[in-house]
């Protein structure tokens, strides 16, 4: 659990932050004549992008739960790690360029230029499926040479990371889909510049995941 | 993106003004009631459904009183029913009634017309948020018809023997209790994203954070609480679901089971409960908090004054909600953990008191010389101090580990966490109902039935939970069937039992009169007017009331003051609403409206 705590106790450090940045030198019974506008700095962000950073914190604190409890688990005697197909090592590059193209299409929206958009995101979705497809396929090698769900918590572990997070990736997905499908629809490059941001976020995210759950597998 | 506003992409501060078309406008009946995006329509589903669960809850409690009360008496509850009974009950009401309640009734309800916002920021999301929930609860309510009926694990729902042959509901039931969970977890994930970015983005101007009402605050904070801490439920219930049916073995040790050795070997029952109290602990204080946050505002309203040490309640709860998450092996003493790991849980767990001492404290400061007025909510608010200063003091015993090993799994246990986090928060609840009512439906809820709901909740509830203690110490244990053979247990707990059940019964039938009291006020009850309290806050600023969609009219209200400006010095009326600009206090010119 000690690695679910550092991570919360992070979160709250920055809490705390920004709870003493609102409350310090405030004096909240004084009524104050002027509205000085409170949204000045807020409202810069967008909402969705602050749901989608909290949402990332929720997701964050899932997946440093489920290390924590690989981190319980492979401490006692019936561990047996897994061969590490080199299959998975492809997958990363895949999904590395996968962000990088997503950082593509954002660079193009900026931009204001639809056809790299485009261009970005064909490529990030051809790309993210080929990962999910080149994850399967591992699930598949290990199967064939016997290293099956059931037969040791170290595979359990295996399997139930790489499922969680390739359902994570097909969430983000399905927000993929939303924006290519207005991309397509040929709305202005400006009014979808916000979710193909927003995804590229995401993928990022998901990258790093996968980063920490790839060293974590390989460590171990 | 909120529907209420059809700005462009770099514009995303709320607008002053809104056009009268610009609303979101149902058009038909089912769009109004059924597939509604109107949190104050979503917070009334949600309250709705809560309740009603909430009630199958409440007949379970007194099915486990009568076997207590008069075992053997009665044909239909066998042992397995009776663990049934207990697990169900505690596992609706913390969750499927309590968490429900709080965040997506009053959570709903209130945070958009406290901060001035026109509805939660993600409406169509906020309304998926209750279908998911709802689909829960109806999953949780299938457990009852299904082979085998629901769990009867315990709410905690331990492996191995959760899961094992033998314990009710083992094959149907569990899975059907942790799939609801999980399906819970993701429609709150849904509500309590718009929660906090409502409360974050939506506030309207002037709302800064240290002027927002603290049950925004309570409500906010538990949010966060509970967005850091179901992950913890919902990676066990994943985990758990793969033991049961795919034969992993995450907790499942080697054991043999009805005389044959099961497939598991080597999985941990300890892991479960590291991760199930990581969540579980917290959950107490995503309860509590927002009792908390609304308990203030009752108590400050009804006593006509300002909220005393209004910062240090704010970082009393955020210091609470960050304590809460590294306490949690205090439910484990007996776990057989190292006792170096029980002394820092215990003392973690100690010093949670002092930021809740504070807010008791500040409580009863606020009340000290206010201008007390013994509503029907005040009645409630003080009977929560009460209720959680008892309930808080009993905790104090069990967080020391010598203290607890003795009284762990008894029924000091039963009545301790009953009296700080069931009669406690529903107390608030009622009390905050009692409260609102008026502004949800323009009417009063009746006085005299009320108070006596009040009476014989409050006194009928210290009647149960009383007796309960000394059962405890007595060595009576939780969760059993029936009690035979022991001579260290005397007759006379056998008689405190049966009055234990008889007030049981009579505080659960109260309950009927709230329930009347709400059907019939909503027909024939007292016009409220729209702030029946003389309340400053921003909800009881609205044009109309019940408010109508948009909450605000044509134009959102500006901030200039906190929410707590009762009997200010000077001035003529003994509230000010956050609203009223300064220059309309001008003493004489400020009439009440």
């Amino acid at each position: 659990m000690t690695i679910t705590l550092v991570f919360l106790s992070l979160l709250m450090g920055a809490v705390i932050w920004w709870l003493f940045k609102q409350s310090v030198n405030v004096q909240p019974w004084v009524a104050q004549g002027s509205t000085r506008d409170v949204h000045e700095g807020v409202l810069a962000r967008p909402p969705a992008k602050t749901a989608l950073w909290i949402f990332l914190a929720v997701v964050t604190s899932l997946f440093a739960l489920f290390i924590s409890a690989y981190a319980m688990r492979m401490h006692f005697g019936d561990w047996t790690p897994l061969p590490k197909p080199k299959l998975l090592w492809w997958n990363t590059a895949l999904l590395i360029v996968t962000s990088v193209s997503m950082q593509w299409a954002v660079v193009a929206a900026r931009r204001g230029d639809a056809d790299g958009v485009r261009t970005g995101l064909i490529a990030v979705g051809i790309l993210s499926f080929a990962f999910l497809a080149g994850q399967l396929a591992v699930w598949q090698q290990l199967n064939d040479s016997g290293y099956f769900l059931a037969t040791n918590p170290a595979n359990a572990f295996f399997y139930l990371l790489t499922a969680v997070h390739g359902v994570h990736l097909v969430g983000g997905l399905v927000a993929w889909g939303r924006t290519a499908a207005k991309v397509w629809r040929g709305i202005e490059v400006a009014k979808v510049r916000l979710s193909v941001e927003l995804c590229a976020i995401y993928w990022h995210f998901l990258l790093g995941v996968w980063l920490v759950l790839f060293a974590l597998l390989l460590s171990t | 993106m909120a529907t209420y506003v059809s700005h462009d992409e770099s514009d995303f501060a709320p607008p002053a003004e809104v056009a009268e078309v610009e609303l979101y406008h149902p058009k038909t009946w089912i769009g109004k009631y059924v597939w509604c995006q109107d949190a104050k329509v979503i917070a009334v589903q949600y309250a709705i459904t809560a309740i009603g669960i909430g009630l199958v809850a409440l007949v379970l409690s007194w099915l486990m009183r009568l076997q207590l009360g008069f075992p053997n008496r009665f044909a239909f509850i066998d042992p397995s029913n009776y663990l049934q009974f207990v697990s169900m009950h505690g596992m609706i009401m913390v969750i499927y009634l309590l968490t429900a309640l709080f965040l997506g009734g009053f959570g709903n309800y209130l945070i958009p017309l406290m901060v001035g916002a026109r509805d939660m920021v993600f409406p169509y999301v906020n309304m998926l948020s209750y279908w998911v929930y709802l689909f829960a609860v109806v999953l949780l309510a299938a457990s009852f018809f299904v082979p085998g009926g629901p769990t009867g694990a315990g709410w905690t729902l331990y492996p191995p023997q959760a899961i094992l042959d033998g314990t009710p509901g083992a094959h149907w039931g569990i899975i059907l209790m942790l799939v609801s969970l999980a399906f819970f977890i993701i429609g709150f994930t849904m509500g309590g994203l718009n929660y906090v970015v409502t409360v974050l983005q939506a506030r309207t101007r002037g709302m800064t954070m240290m002027r927002l009402p603290l049950t925004v605050w309570g409500i906010f904070m538990a949010t966060i609480l509970a967005l850091l801490a179901f992950p913890a439920l919902f990676v066990s219930a994943i985990m758990m679901i793969l033991d049961l049916t795919l034969g992993t073995s995450f907790f499942m040790p080697a054991l043999v089971s009805k005389g044959q050795q099961l497939s598991y070997t080597g999985g941990s029952p300890l892991l479960f409960q590291h991760l199930f109290w990581f969540f579980g602990h917290p959950e107490v204080y995503i309860v509590a908090l927002p009792a908390f946050g609304i308990v203030s505002d009752l108590i400050s309203t009804h006593a006509r004054k300002n909220i005393f040490g209004y910062r240090m309640m704010v970082w009393a709860i955020l210091v609470i909600g960050g304590l809460s998450f590294v306490v949690w092996a205090h439910h484990m003493y007996v776990s057989g953990m190292n006792p170096y790991f029980g002394f820092f849980f215990a003392t973690t767990t100690l010093i949670i008191a002092v930021p809740t001492a504070i807010k008791v404290y500040n409580w009863v400061l606020t009340l000290w010389r206010g201008n007390i007025h013994l509503t029907v909510p005040m009645l409630f608010a003080i009977g929560f101090i009460f209720t959680f200063v008892n309930g808080g003091l009993t905790g104090l015993f069990l967080g020391n580990v010598v203290v607890d090993v003795p009284l762990s799994d008894t029924m000091f246990v039963v009545a301790h966490f009953h009296m700080v986090m069931a009669i406690a928060p529903i107390m608030v609840v009622f009390g905050a109902i009692y409260h609102w009512y008026p502004k949800i439906t323009g009417r009063m809820l009746n006085d005299t039935l009320g108070k006596i709901h009040f009476w014989i909740s409050f006194v009928g509830s210290y009647a149960i939970y009383y007796p309960m203690h000394y059962l405890g110490f007595m060595g009576v244990p939780r969760r059993y069937y029936a009690i035979t053979g022991t001579n260290f247990i005397p007759e006379s707990a056998h008689s405190l039992n049966v009055a234990i059940t008889i007030a049981a019964l009579i505080v659960g039938a109260t309950q009927i009169v709230f329930l009347y009291n709400l059907v019939s006020s909503y027909f024939k009850g007292k016009p409220s007017g729209g702030n029946p309290w003389d309340a400053t806050t921003l909800e009881w600023q609205t044009p109309d009331t019940p408010p109508k969609h948009g909450n605000f009219g044509k134009e959102l209200p500006v901030v200039y003051r906190w929410a707590y400006d009762y009997s200010v010095p000077g001035v003529k009326s003994d509230f000010i609403p956050q609203n009223v600009p300064p220059g309309e206090v001008a003493a004489e010119a400020w009439v009440k409206a």
